[in-house]
C-alpha cells in the first residue's frame, strides 16, 4: 500500500488553525472595541446631576438620568417578580413531576419556541393587551413584556438545573419519610441552589438591556417613574434610543453614552457573577 | 423458567425463634412492560441480618426497592402481590407511605447527605417525624451519630456541612439519618460498594451493632460480605428467590447447582 504524505495533512491543520483563532480574535476584538468606545464616551458623562437628577425636556442643558435608573430598576423586578415564580414553578414541574409526560414535552418545546420570539413581537402583544385596552402606557405593561421574555430562560434553566441533581438525593429525601413536596423545595431546590441563582440572574441581564418591548410599553417620561402602573415610565434603554437619534443636542448624546455605559456596565456585572456562581456549584 | 427450591420451606428457620418480620408472597414487579421479578415468596425475620446476592440485573435491588415503595417515584414502575409488614400490607392502598417510610428505612448504594450541615443531616427527618425540643433534638441527633459510629470523628464538626466528609463518613451519616428516626427495618442497597476498604469494614462491625435493635435487609455484590454479616442469604437469579437459607448452609451446602455455581464464581 503507497503512504500518503502528510505534509498535505500538515498544511491544512496549520490552515484551518490559523482561521479559527483568526475568527475568535476578530470576535473579542469587535468586544473590545465596543467596550471601549462606550467607556471612552460614557465616562465624560458621569458626574453627580447624572446619577441624582431626573431627565429635563429638549433643549435644557442640566439634569441627568436618575429618574431612568429607577425606571429600569422597577421594571426590572417588576419583570422579575412575575416572571422568576412562575418559571421556577414551571421548571420543577418539568423536572420533578412531568419529565417524560406528554404535557411535560408540549411545555418544553413552547419554552424553546418563545425563547426564540423576537422581543418586539413580545412588545407587540403587551401593547394590545394592556396598552391599547387601558389607553395608556405603563410601567407596569413593560414589565408584563419583559416577565414573558424572562419566563421560558427561567424555566429551561430551572429544569436543567434540577435535572443535575441526581436521583439519588431525591431517593434518598423520600426514604427518610418526608413528602414529596417538601424534599422538592428543601432538599433538591437547596442542592441546585447556586444553579438556580445563576439562571435567575442570566433571565434579570437579558431582559434589562432590552429596547424593543419598552418601546410598545413603557415608552419614556421625564417624571419621576411614581405613575408606575398607569404613566408612561422612564427607563435606561428608551431614553438610550431617544437621546442618541431624536435629539440635535450633543448634551443629550453624551448623557446617552453615559447611560449606555451604565447598563453594560451592569448587564457585564451580572454576568461575571454568574459565571463565578456557576463555576462554583460545578465543583 | 429457572428452577428454584422452596423459598418458604420450615427448615430455613430452624432453631430461630426470633419472628417473621416481613412476609412476601407473589411478590411480581414490572418496569412498563417488561417484569423484573416473578412470584417471590421471602419471610425476613425480626432482627437478623438477611443478605440479597445475585448476579448485575438478577433483580436485588429492585426487590429491595419496593419494601418501601420507593419505586413509586418512577410512574413507568408497578409491584403485585404481597408484602406484609408486622401484618400490614406495604402495598394496600390505605398504607401511609409517610410512615412506611418512617418504619423503614433505607440507605443506597451512594452516600447522599442532604446538602446541610452534619448536625443538620440528622435532625431534619426527626423534626419531621417527632415534635422535639432543642435539647431533645441535639440528644437525639448524638445518639443517632453514636449508633452509626460516627460521632467521635463529627463531633466538632456538627456545623460543616455533610458533604465535607469523607465517603465512608457520609454513608454513615446517611445511616446515622436513617436510625435517627427509630425505624424498625433498615434496607441496604449496596452500601459499601462506593467506600473504600477501611470504611467498608466501619460498615460491616455497625451492621452487627444495628442487627441488635433494627431488622436488616442487604444487597450486595460482595459474597464473602454477605458471609460474614448475615444470617440468611437469597440467591436471586432472573427475577426469582432461586435459593434462601441460613448463610451457613447456603454456603457450605447449596441446594441447587445454579446457586452452587454463583457462589464458587464459576459465573456472575
Amino acid at each position: 500500500m503507497q503512504r500518503r504524505g502528510i505534509a498535505g495533512r500538515k498544511g491544512i491543520n496549520y490552515f484551518v488553525t490559523a482561521l479559527s483563532i483568526g475568527a475568535s480574535i476578530l470576535g473579542v476584538v469587535f468586544l473590545a472595541w465596543i467596550l471601549y468606545t462606550v467607556i471612552y464616551q460614557g465616562f465624560r458623562s458621569l458626574n453627580f446631576a447624572f446619577f441624582f437628577e431626573p431627565t429635563k425636556p429638549y433643549g435644557i442643558p442640566d439634569g441627568g438620568i436618575a429618574n431612568a435608573i429607577l425606571g429600569t430598576v422597577m421594571i426590572t423586578a417588576g419583570a422579575s417578580i412575575i416572571g422568576v415564580p412562575l418559571g421556577l414553578l414551571g421548571g420543577v414541574y418539568l423536572s420533578e413531576f412531568g419529565r417524560s409526560s406528554k404535557i411535560g414535552n408540549a411545555i418544553r418545546f413552547s419554552a424553546n419556541v418563545m425563547m426564540g420570539i423576537p422581543s418586539i413581537i413580545v412588545g407587540l402583544f403587551v401593547y394590545t393587551l394592556l396598552v391599547y385596552t387601558t389607553k395608556s402606557f405603563s410601567g407596569f405593561a413593560a414589565s408584563v413584556a419583559l416577565a414573558i421574555i424572562m419566563f421560558p430562560v427561567v424555566l429551561r434553566t430551572t429544569e436543567d438545573m434540577l435535572c443535575m441533581v441526581p436521583n439519588a438525593l431525591r431517593e434518598s429525601a423520600l426514604a427518610i419519610g418526608i413528602p414529596r413536596w417538601r424534599a422538592t423545595i428543601c432538599i433538591i431546590f437547596r442542592a441546585a441552589k447556586t444553579g438556580l441563582i445563576t439562571g435567575v440572574l442570566l433571565s434579570v441581564a437579558r431582559v434589562s438591556g432590552e429596547t424593543a418591548p419598552l418601546l410598545f410599553t413603557a415608552l419614556t417620561s421625564d417624571a419621576w417613574p411614581i405613575h408606575f402602573f398607569t404613566q408612561p415610565t422612564a427607563n435606561l434603554t428608551v431614553t438610550i434610543t431617544e437621546y442618541a437619534t431624536n435629539s440635535p443636542f450633543e448634551v443629550m448624546h453624551v448623557r446617552a453614552w453615559g447611560a449606555a455605559l451604565l447598563i453594560t456596565g451592569a448587564v457585564l456585572i451580572l454576568n461575571i457573577i454568574c459565571r463565578t456562581l456557576f463555576r462554583e456549584a460545578k465543583r | 423458567m429457572i428452577e428454584t427450591a422452596d423459598t418458604l420451606s420450615p427448615e430455613i428457620f430452624k432453631g430461630d425463634d426470633s419472628p417473621v418480620k416481613i412476609a412476601v408472597r407473589n411478590l411480581n414487579f414490572y418496569y412498563g412492560d417488561h417484569q423484573a421479578l416473578f412470584g417471590n415468596n421471602i419471610d425476613i425475620k425480626e432482627k437478623r441480618v438477611t443478605a440479597v446476592i445475585g448476579p448485575s440485573g438478577c433483580g436485588k435491588s429492585t426487590h429491595l426497592r419496593i419494601y418501601n415503595r420507593i419505586y413509586k417515584l418512577y410512574r413507568e414502575q408497578r409491584a403485585e402481590g404481597e408484602i406484609m409488614l408486622d401484618g400490614d400490607n406495604v402495598l394496600a392502598d390505605n398504607m401511609d407511605i409517610l410512615e412506611l417510610r418512617r418504619k423503614v428505612g433505607m440507605i443506597f448504594q451512594k452516600p447522599t447527605p442532604f446538602p446541610m450541615s452534619v448536625f443538620e443531616n440528622v435532625a431534619y427527618g426527626l423534626k419531621l417525624h417527632y415534635k422535639l425540643s432543642k435539647s431533645e433534638t441535639a440528644e437525639r441527633v448524638e445518639k443517632g451519630l453514636r449508633g452509626a459510629a460516627l460521632w467521635d470523628e463529627v463531633k466538632d464538626k456538627l456545623k460543616k456541612p455533610g458533604m465535607a466528609l469523607s465517603g465512608g463518613q457520609q454513608q454513615r451519616l446517611c445511616i446515622a439519618r436513617a436510625i435517627a428516626i427509630q425505624p424498625e427495618v433498615l434496607l441496604m442497597d449496596e452500601p459499601t460498594s462506593a467506600i473504600d476498604p477501611i470504611g467498608t469494614l466501619k460498615i460491616e462491625n455497625l451492621i452487627e451493632e444495628l442487627k441488635k435493635d433494627f431488622t436488616i435487609v442487604i444487597v450486595t455484590h460482595n459474597m464473602q460480605q454477605a458471609a460474614r454479616i448475615s444470617d440468611y442469604t437469597a440467591f436471586f437469579y432472573q427475577g426469582y428467590i432461586v435459593e434462601y437459607n441460613k448463610t451457613s448452609d447456603i454456603f457450605t451446602k447449596p441446594r441447587l447447582k445454579q446457586t452452587e455455581d454463583y457462589i464458587t464464581g464459576r459465573f456472575g
